[in-house]
C-alpha cells in the first residue's frame, strides 16, 4: 500500500502559507518552503541551519499552526509544529505569522529563550548582528517576569582565537554539528544537562582544527565570539566588504570588515538568514589562516562593498557611493592657495590615531597596551 | 511719487529756534533719562560669582558618570556615537583585567573617550541611548578657550570624579540632571 501512494504523489508539493502558495520537492520543511516565499512569512529560526545536517528542533522560535495537514486527510495538527523538522505536504495549509497561536507561542519562547540570558548587548561583540536581538525586539516581550539568579559562567578560552561566553549561550547545538560534520575530529561538545548544561572542551583541551573559526559565524548570539576582534570595534562603525584570495584550503571567499584601512575581521559571506553562502554548490566554510591572519587589505582582493539590509543598524550613517562631495572653490578663486587647516584634529585627538592599529594586537586591548602609548607595541607604519 | 506706505513722514527742514541751539535743554533731558536709571532695577547680574537657574530641560557638557562605588559606568558600546547626529563622539575600548575590577563596572571599557565640543550641537541623543546611565548632560556649558584644540574632551575632562575619594567633589559635579543611581 505505501508504494502505492508514493507513486501518486505528485512531483512538486503545493503547500500554502499564510494564503500564499509555493510549490515545493517532497521532503523539504516548512520552513525552508517559507524561506522560499521569504518576508515576514518565514518563521525565525535560532537552532536551525540549513547547511547542518541534523540541526533544529531546539529552540521552538520557528512554531507554526498546520491548518490542514494535507489535501488527503485535511484535519489540523492538534499542536503547534516546529516548522524545521516537519516536511511539508500536497495540500498543506499552513499558517505563521496569521495565527494568534503562534505569535503568542513566539512571545513565550523568546522570554524562556532569555531567561538565562545576560542581556549584556552594550558588552558583547555580537550586537548589532545577533539573531536572538532581532527576535527579542521582533518578538519578545519587553520586560522579562524572571526574578532569580541568572546562570553564571566564567568566560573561557577555546583555544587562542575563539572565546566563549557560556552565560550567553541559548543551546542551539550548531557549534557541536559544525564541529562534527565539517571537522576531522570532535574537540568539543556540551556537558551536563538541562540548567546546567554547557559547552566545553573536554577537560579545557584547546581547539586547534583549520574550520574551527566557523563556529563564530553559526553561533546566533554572542556566545562564540571571535577573540583576534574582542572589543575593538562595533560591527556597525565597521565597513563590510566582499573580498576574495587563493587559499589552499578554503574557498578563500570571505567579507571582510574595515575600518578606514584595517581590516577588523574577517568572516564568511552570509546570506539573508544570516547562514554562510553556497560557492560552486559547497558551502562557503572559511579555514582560520583566512580569517584570523590575514589581518591586512593587501592581503585581499576585494570585490566590492556588501550589501546590507538597510533596515540593519551595520548600514547605519553609511554613506551610499552616489555621495556627492561638494565642489571646493577656494583654491581656485584664492590663486592656488588652499584653504587654511585651523586644526588637525589627528594632533590633538587620541583616538583613532593614523599610526596605531589596533586591529593588529592579538587579543584584546587592555589598560596596558593604551598606558604604553609612548612605546605603541601595536603601532606599525 | 507716490510713497510706498502711509507711514513717511516728511523731514522738517526748519531753522532751530535759540533754545534749541543752545542744546543744554536737551543735553538735561538727556541725563536725567540716564541718571534715573541709577534708582531702577538692575536687570544684569555680576556672571562669574552669581548665576541665573536653568530651565530644566537645560542640555550642558556632557559628564560621564560613575556608580556608587566609584566605578565607571562607561562600556564603550559605542551608542552615543551612532546616535550623535554630529558625529562629536568616538571612543576606543578595552577589556578589564583581573583586579580592575573596582575602576570599572563592566567587562568592558571605555579606555578612551573623547566628544568634540566643536561639533557637539547639546542635543542630548546621547544620554538617550545610553543603555548604561553612563553619560547624561549637565548644567554647566564648555567654557570658552582661546584654541581650538582646547575644545576636544578627553575622559578626564568629563568623568564625574570619584564619590568615594573626592565626595565633595563629586556632589558639585552631578547637577541635578544626574540620573538616580541603582
Amino acid at each position: 500500500m505505501p508504494e502505492e501512494v508514493k507513486k501518486e504523489a505528485p512531483a512538486n508539493f503545493k503547500v500554502t502559507i499564510d494564503n500564499i502558495t509555493v510549490e515545493v520537492a517532497p521532503g523539504t520543511s516548512i520552513l525552508m518552503a517559507a524561506r522560499k516565499i521569504g518576508g515576514d512569512v518565514t518563521p525565525p529560526a535560532m537552532c536551525f541551519y540549513s547547511k547542518l545536517k541534523g540541526s533544529g528542533g531546539k529552540c521552538r522560535t520557528c512554531l507554526v499552526e498546520v491548518a490542514a495537514g494535507s489535501t488527503a486527510d485535511p484535519r489540523p495538527m492538534p499542536k503547534l509544529v516546529a516548522s524545521c523538522r516537519t516536511n511539508v505536504m500536497d495540500g498543506m495549509i499552513v499558517k505563521s505569522i496569521t495565527s494568534e497561536k503562534v505569535l503568542e507561542a513566539r512571545k513565550g519562547v523568546v522570554e524562556f529563550l532569555l531567561l538565562n540570558h545576560p542581556l549584556d548587548c552594550p558588552i558583547c561583540d555580537q550586537a548589532g548582528e545577533c539573531h536572538l536581538q532581532d527576535l527579542s525586539y521582533e518578538h519578545g516581550r519587553e520586560e522579562t517576569r524572571y526574578e532569580f539568579q541568572r546562570r553564571l559562567f566564567e568566560r573561557e578560552d577555546i583555544g587562542p582565537y575563539i572565546q566563549l561566553h557560556m552565560t550567553r549561550c541559548i543551546l542551539c547545538y550548531r557549534c557541536t554539528y559544525i564541529a562534527d560534520q565539517i571537522t576531522n575530529t570532535r574537540m568539543h561538545g556540551i556537558l551536563d544537562r538541562g540548567e546546567h548544561a554547557q559547552i566545553s572542551t573536554y577537560i579545557s583541551k584547546a581547539i586547534d582544527n583549520d574550520f574551527s573559526g566557523n563556529m563564530i559565524d553559526v553561533c546566533p548570539v554572542g556566545a562564540l565570539t571571535d577573540r583576534t576582534f574582542r572589543f575593538k570595534q562595533r560591527v556597525w562603525f565597521l565597513k563590510p566588504l566582499n573580498a576574495h584570495r587563493d587559499c589552499d584550503k578554503c574557498c578563500g571567499k570571505v567579507t571582510i570588515w574595515n575600518r578606514g584601512d584595517e581590516v577588523f575581521r574577517v568572516t564568511a559571506r552570509k546570506d539573508e538568514w544570516g547562514e554562510v553562502e553556497d560557492f560552486d554548490g559547497k558551502t562557503g566554510w572559511i579555514c582560520n589562516t583566512c580569517r584570523f591572519d590575514k589581518k591586512k587589505t593587501s592581503d585581499w582582493v576585494i570585490e566590492g562593498p556588501r550589501k546590507i539590509n538597510r533596515h540593519s543598524v551595520i548600514s547605519a550613517n553609511h554613506y551610499l557611493n552616489d555621495l556627492k562631495v561638494p565642489h571646493e572653490t577656494i583654491a581656485e578663486v584664492m590663486g592656488g592657495r588652499k584653504p587654511k587647516l585651523l586644526m588637525d584634529i589627528h594632533k590633538v585627538s587620541e583616538v583613532n590615531k593614523p599610526n596605531v592599529h589596533l586591529s593588529e594586537i592579538e587579543g584584546p586591548a587592555t589598560g596596558a597596551v593604551f598606558n604604553k602609548e609612548n612605546g605603541l607595541p601595536y603601532k606599525s607604519e | 511719487m507716490q510713497p510706498l506706505t502711509k507711514k513717511v513722514k516728511q523731514v522738517e527742514r526748519k531753522p532751530m529756534t535759540f533754545l534749541e541751539r543752545l542744546y543744554l535743554p536737551a543735553i538735561f533731558k538727556g541725563m536725567a533719562i540716564t541718571f534715573s536709571h541709577i534708582f531702577k532695577k538692575v536687570p544684569t547680574i555680576s556672571y562669574p560669582e552669581q548665576t541665573r537657574p536653568f530651565a530644566k530641560v537645560f542640555r550642558g557638557l556632557q559628564v560621564l558618570n560613575r556608580d556608587e562605588e566609584g566605578r565607571e559606568k562607561c562600556t564603550a558600546c559605542g551608542l552615543c556615537a551612532l546616535a550623535c547626529p554630529a558625529e562629536a563622539i568616538t571612543m576606543e575600548a578595552a577589556e578589564r583585567q583581573r583586579g580592575e575590577e573596582n575602576l570599572y563596572r563592566e567587562e568592558r571599557y571605555a579606555a578612551k573617550y573623547e566628544i568634540n565640543m566643536l561639533r557637539c550641537i547639546f542635543c542630548g541623543l546621547c544620554e538617550e541611548a545610553c543603555p548604561k546611565d553612563a553619560i547624561y548632560l549637565s548644567e554647566t556649558f564648555a567654557p570658552a578657550n582661546y584654541q581650538r584644540k582646547g575644545f576636544i574632551y578627553g575622559k578626564e575632562d568629563l568623568l564625574i570624579p570619584n564619590p568615594l575619594t573626592q565626595p565633595e567633589e563629586y556632589e558639585k559635579a552631578k547637577g541635578e540632571r544626574a540620573p538616580a543611581t541603582h
